[in-house]
C-alpha cells in the first residue's frame, strides 16, 4: 500500500526539487501528446524549450522576447504574491493593469506633442495609480462591509475591458487615426515612450522594474515588519489579531501593492512593446500571473523563475505551432500540464510516500 | 483469572524518530477502574488509540474476554464492546443532542426510539440529558453527557475516558463519578486518564503509569499519595511552588463595568465586569470552559476593543488601546491556544518572539526587524524557561505542548510586564514544568508585577492566588481571599450561585 504521511517540517530540499521533477514531468506527458497528435516529440520539446534561447536563426528574435513577456508577468505575480501570503486574493490584476495602461497613457496624451524629461516619470506615477485605485475597490469594500474580494475583483476585470473599449473608441482615439479605434502610438512620441534602455535586448523600463520589484520584496518579506505581519496574517490569524495587526491597513496594503504593480506593468507595455490603447490590448498576463506566482511558490526568486519559464513556453509554444504546425490548444494544454505538475508536486513538500503495511 | 477483561501484552508502536509505545503490558479486569498515567508526550493517546482501533501497533497483542482482539477500526472496536469518551468533543453546535448521538451510531434507530432510550439512559445513569435541546446552548458538562451517553447506549464492557473532567465544575465532577461508580459496580471496566491525583486517588482501583512509552510502574492509587504518582509520572523529585510573603501595592489595573457582546451566535458575552488589580498581586479566575475566558482575555489583552474607561492602567483609560499599545505601557497576555493565537505554528520561535516582544524589546528598529537581538531574546527565554528545542529556528509546531507553553509563558514574562493576563498557563503541561510556571508566576508577582490568571484548574488557582473568584456565563462572581475557602464554596461560585444570593439579599 502507497500512503502519504506528513513531514515533520516542509523539506527544504523538495522545494527547490520539485519544479524541477515537475517540468520532466511535464516534457514526458506533453511529449505523448505531441506523439499522439503525430508530431515528433523530442523535436517539439526542443523547439518549446531549446530553439528560443540557443537556436542561432531564432534566439536573436525569441531572447528579447522572453524578456518582453517575462517582465510584466513577474512585476505583476510580485504583486499578488504578498497578498496571497496573507490570505487576500487579488484576482483581477488584469483589470488593474488595464487600469495602469490607461492612466498611464492618458497622462502622455495630455501632453502630446509637448516633449520634456518629466512626462515618462509622470506616466509611471499615473499608471501606478491608475492600478491601485481600481484595487482600492475591492479593498475598501472588504474593509468596510467584508464583500469578497475575489468576487469584487474578477468582476472589475470586466468592467475595466468596457472601459478600455470605451476610451480606445473614445475619449483616447487618435484624432489623425482616421477613424479606427485606438490611441495615438506612443512608441512614436519620444518623451512616452519605453524604449529598450539596451538595444536588441527585450531590457525595457518595466523589465528593471521586475527586477527590481523581487529585491525590494525579498528585502520586505524577510527582514521588514511589513513583511512579517503579511506572512503571520497568511499563517495565523488569530496569532496576527494577537500580535496587533490590523487585518483592515494589511488587506488595503496588499490590494493596493499589488494594484500598484500590475497597474505599472500595464502602463510599462502600452508606452513600449504594444505602444497604443487598443480595445484588446490586454492580452490576459493579469490571469497567468496569478499561475506565475504559485509556480514559484510565492517567492519573490521563485517567481522570477517562474515568470522566465511561462514567458519562454509561450515563445516556444508559438515557435512549435510555427514550425511544426501544433495546434494552439495543445500548447495551451502543455501549459496546463505544467501546472498540474507542479502542484501536484507540491504535496511532497510536505508529505512524504510511505510504501508498505499501513501501521 | 475470569475477572480479566482485557489483555495487553507487549505493544509497541513506533513512529518516525519517536517511540510512542515500548513493550507496555497490562490487563484491566471487568468492573475495575483502571488508571493510565504520564506526562504529556508518554504515550497514553497512542496506547488507548491502538486500543480503540486509531492506530495499528506495530507489535505485541491484546486479548478481549479471552479471544484475540486487534481491532483495525474505531468501529470495530465499538462491535467488541470497546467505547471511548474522547477529551475534544465531537459534536455539532447547530444539531440536536439525538441527532448528533444518531450520527455517530452504526445503525441508529429511529428518532422517536432513539429520544426514548437517551431519556432511559440518562435517567439509569443520573445524567439529566434533554435528546431535543439543541447542542450549541448546551454547557460544557452537558455536552460531556452526550458524549457519555453515545457510548453507554452501546453497552459497553470498557469505557475509556480521556481527561473527563477538565471541563467539569467540582459538583459535576461528583455527578460524573456517581455514574462511573455505577457503571462499575455493574462490571463495566473504565479505562480513566487524567492529570488530577486526587481524582484518582478517589476513583481508580489501579494506575498504569507510563513514561516515555514504557510502562514504569503500577500502583493502588488509593494507597499512595498524589505527590508519589506525579514523581513516579516524572521520574525525578520536583519542588513545589514557593509562595513568599510579599507586599500587595497600590492599585494598577481597574476594570468598571466592562460589557461586550459576543461575536459569534455560540460565543460568551461579558455582562457588567468590575474588578480591581493591585501591584504584586495575583488573581485567580476560575469557572467552566466557555463562560467567558477567552472573551475577557481578548478584551484585557486589547484584541478586542472596549469603552476606554471601562479598564484602566494606572489611573489612565486603556479600553480603546490596541494590544501594541497596551504592550508599550505594560500590559502584557498570554492566551490560552497556543498553537494559531499565541504562536504561529509554521513560523520558527524566533519568528514568534516578534510576535509579542517587537516593541518592548525593540527588536523591531525603523520598520526593520534586528534577527539578531530577536535571536538573542529568543534563546534567552529558551534557556531560562528551560524549553526543549533543537533551536531557535524551529517551528513552534513541533514543540510539545509543554515547551511550547513554556516558550508562550517566557516570551512574557521575560519582557517584564507591568501586568500579565495569563489564560490557562498549565494546560497539557505536565506536573513538573507546571510546576515552574507557577514558579515563574510567583517570581514574577514577587518582583511587584500584577498577574491575573486565569485557569480550569482550581488547585493550581488556589496554590498560587491571592484572590479568587469565577466566570459564569460572562458574569464574574465576588472576588474572596483564596486562603480559607471551602471547595462548596467555589462551586457556587463557578456554577453562578453566589451572584444570585447576592442579586436576591437585600
Amino acid at each position: 500500500m502507497i500512503r502519504f504521511e506528513k513531514r515533520l517540517s516542509p523539506s527544504r530540499a523538495t522545494t527547490i526539487i520539485t519544479p524541477i521533477i515537475a517540468v520532466i514531468l511535464t516534457m514526458i506527458a506533453g511529449g505523448i501528446m505531441f506523439a499522439l497528435l503525430g508530431k515528433p516529440p523530442l523535436e517539439a520539446i526542443r523547439i518549446i524549450f531549446w530553439d528560443p534561447l540557443f537556436d542561432p536563426t531564432f534566439a536573436s528574435y525569441s531572447r528579447p522576447q522572453l524578456l518582453v513577456k517575462a517582465g510584466p508577468l513577474i512585476l505583476i505575480a510580485i504583486g499578488l504574491s504578498i497578498g496571497f501570503k496573507a490570505g487576500i486574493w487579488n484576482i483581477g490584476a488584469e483589470g488593474q493593469y488595464i487600469m495602469g495602461a490607461i492612466f498611464g497613457a492618458a497622462a502622455a496624451l495630455a501632453f502630446f506633442p509637448a516633449e520634456s524629461a518629466l512626462i515618462f516619470p509622470l506616466m509611471v506615477i499615473s499608471g501606478a495609480l491608475g492600478g491601485w485605485l481600481w484595487a482600492m475597490i475591492p479593498a475598501i469594500l472588504r474593509a468596510k462591509f467584508k464583500t469578497n474580494e475575489i468576487l469584487v475583483s474578477l468582476m472589475l476585470v470586466y468592467v475595466a475591458e468596457s472601459i478600455l473599449a470605451s476610451v480606445a473608441q473614445g475619449l483616447l482615439k487618435n484624432p489623425d487615426g482616421y477613424g479606427f479605434p485606438g490611441s495615438r502610438n506612443l512608441q512614436q512620441y519620444p518623451s512616452a515612450f519605453n524604449a529598450e534602455v539596451i538595444a536588441n535586448s527585450g531590457m525595457h523600463w518595466g523589465v528593471i522594474s521586475a527586477f527590481m520589484a523581487v529585491i525590494f520584496t525579498y528585502v520586505m518579506m524577510t527582514r521588514h515588519i511589513r513583511g512579517f505581519e503579511v506572512r503571520l496574517l497568511g499563517e495565523a490569524p488569530k496569532a496576527a489579531q494577537f500580535a496587533g495587526v490590523s487585518t483592515t491597513r494589511l488587506t488595503i496594503f496588499c490590494l493596493g501593492f499589488s494594484g500598484a504593480l500590475a497597474g505599472l506593468a500595464g502602463m510599462f507595455e502600452v508606452s513600449g512593446p504594444a505602444g497604443q490603447i487598443t480595445i484588446d490590448f490586454n492580452s490576459g498576463y493579469g490571469f497567468t500571473a496569478i499561475i506565475v506566482a504559485f509556480l514559484g511558490r510565492l517567492h519573490p526568486v521563485g517567481i522570477l523563475m517562474a515568470g522566465l519559464l511561462m514567458a519562454l513556453t509561450y515563445i516556444g509554444g508559438e515557435l512549435a505551432q510555427l514550425m511544426l504546425g501544433l495546434p494552439g490548444a495543445s500548447i495551451q494544454l502543455f501549459q496546463g500540464m505544467l501546472l498540474l505538475f507542479l502542484l501536484a508536486t507540491d504535496v511532497f513538500t510536505n508529505y512524504r510516500i510511505r510504501i508498505g503495511v499501513a501501521h | 483469572m475470569t475477572d480479566m477483561l482485557l489483555d495487553i501484552k507487549g505493544l509497541t508502536k513506533a513512529y518516525p524518530g519517536v517511540v510512542a509505545n515500548n513493550d507496555v503490558s497490562f490487563e484491566i479486569n471487568r468492573g475495575e477502574v483502571h488508571a493510565l498515567l504520564g506526562e504529556n508526550g508518554a504515550g497514553k493517546s497512542t496506547l488507548v488509540k491502538m486500543i480503540y482501533g486509531l492506530v495499528k501497533p506495530d507489535s505485541g497483542s491484546m486479548t478481549l474476554n479471552g479471544d484475540e482482539f486487534s481491532p483495525a477500526s474505531p468501529n470495530d472496536a465499538r462491535s467488541g464492546g470497546v467505547a471511548m469518551v474522547f477529551q475534544h468533543f465531537s459534536l455539532f453546535d447547530a444539531l440536536s443532542v439525538a441527532e448528533n448521538i444518531a450520527l455517530g451510531m452504526d445503525n441508529s434507530p429511529k428518532p422517536r426510539e432513539l429520544a426514548k432510550s437517551i431519556r432511559e439512559v440518562s435517567q439509569a445513569y443520573g445524567l439529566p440529558l434533554e435528546p431535543n435541546r439543541i447542542v450549541g446552548t448546551l454547557s460544557a458538562g452537558e455536552r460531556q453527557r452526550v458524549e457519555i451517553i453515545r457510548c453507554l447506549l452501546q453497552n459497553p464492557k470498557l469505557l475509556i475516558m480521556d481527561e473527563p473532567t477538565s471541563v467539569l465544575t467540582p459538583q459535576e465532577v461528583d455527578i460524573l463519578f456517581k455514574t462511573l461508580r455505577q457503571l462499575k459496580a455493574e462490571g463495566t471496566a473504565i479505562l480513566y486518564i487524567s492529570h488530577k491525583l486526587e481524582e484518582i486517588r478517589a476513583l481508580c482501583d489501579t494506575a498504569t503509569i507510563l513514561r516515555h512509552g514504557e510502562k514504569v510502574d503500577t500502583c493502588i492509587p488509593a494507597q499512595t499519595t498524589a505527590r508519589n504518582m506525579a514523581e513516579m509520572m516524572v521520574g525525578a523529585s520536583f519542588a513545589n511552588p514557593i509562595r513568599s510573603n510579599r507586599s500587595i501595592g497600590h492599585t494598577i489595573l481597574s476594570v468598571r463595568a466592562l460589557s461586550t457582546k459576543a461575536a459569534d451566535p455560540f460565543g460568551t458575552s461579558l455582562h457588567n465586569i468590575h474588578f480591581e488589580l493591585k501591584a504584586g498581586e495575583i488573581l485567580g479566575i476560575g469557572g467552566v470552559a466557555g463562560n467567558g475566558q477567552d472573551e475577557l482575555l481578548a478584551v484585557l489583552s486589547g484584541e478586542v476593543q472596549s469603552q476606554p474607561e471601562a479598564i484602566s492602567f494606572k489611573g489612565k483609560p486603556v479600553g480603546h488601546c490596541g494590544p501594541n499599545k497596551r504592550r508599550e505601557i505594560g500590559i502584557l497576555s498570554a492566551p490560552e491556544q497556543r498553537l494559531g493565537h499565541a504562536a504561529a505554528p509554521a513560523m520558527s520561535l524566533k519568528e514568534n518572539t516578534v510576535i509579542t516582544a517587537a516593541r518592548r524589546m525593540t527588536l523591531v528598529q525603523n520598520g526593520f526587524i534586528n534577527w539578531k537581538v530577536t535571536d538573542e531574546f529568543s534563546k534567552n527565554i529558551i534557556a531560562d524557561f528551560d524549553v526543549r528545542t533543537p533551536g531557535t529556528d524551529t517551528p513552534a509546531g513541533s514543540l510539545s505542548g509543554g515547551n511550547l507553553q513554556k516558550f508562550v509563558v517566557g516570551r512574557e514574562v521575560l519582557q517584564n510586564p507591568e501586568v500579565l493576563i495569563i489564560n490557562q498557563p498549565t494546560w497539557g503541561v505536565d506536573a513538573a514544568a507546571a510546576a515552574s510556571i507557577r514558579q515563574k508566576l510567583l517570581d514574577l508577582a514577587n518582583r511587584g508585577a500584577s498577574v491575573i490568571v486565569i485557569s480550569q484548574d482550581l488547585d493550581e488557582l488556589l496554590e498560587i492566588s491571592d484572590r479568587f473568584c469565577a466566570l459564569n456565563e460572562g458574569r464574574l462572581s465576588e472576588i474572596l481571599p483564596s486562603a480559607g475557602l471551602e471547595l462548596d464554596q467555589i462551586g457556587l461560585m463557578m456554577g453562578g450561585s453566589s451572584d444570585r444570593v447576592q442579586e436576591t439579599s437585600p
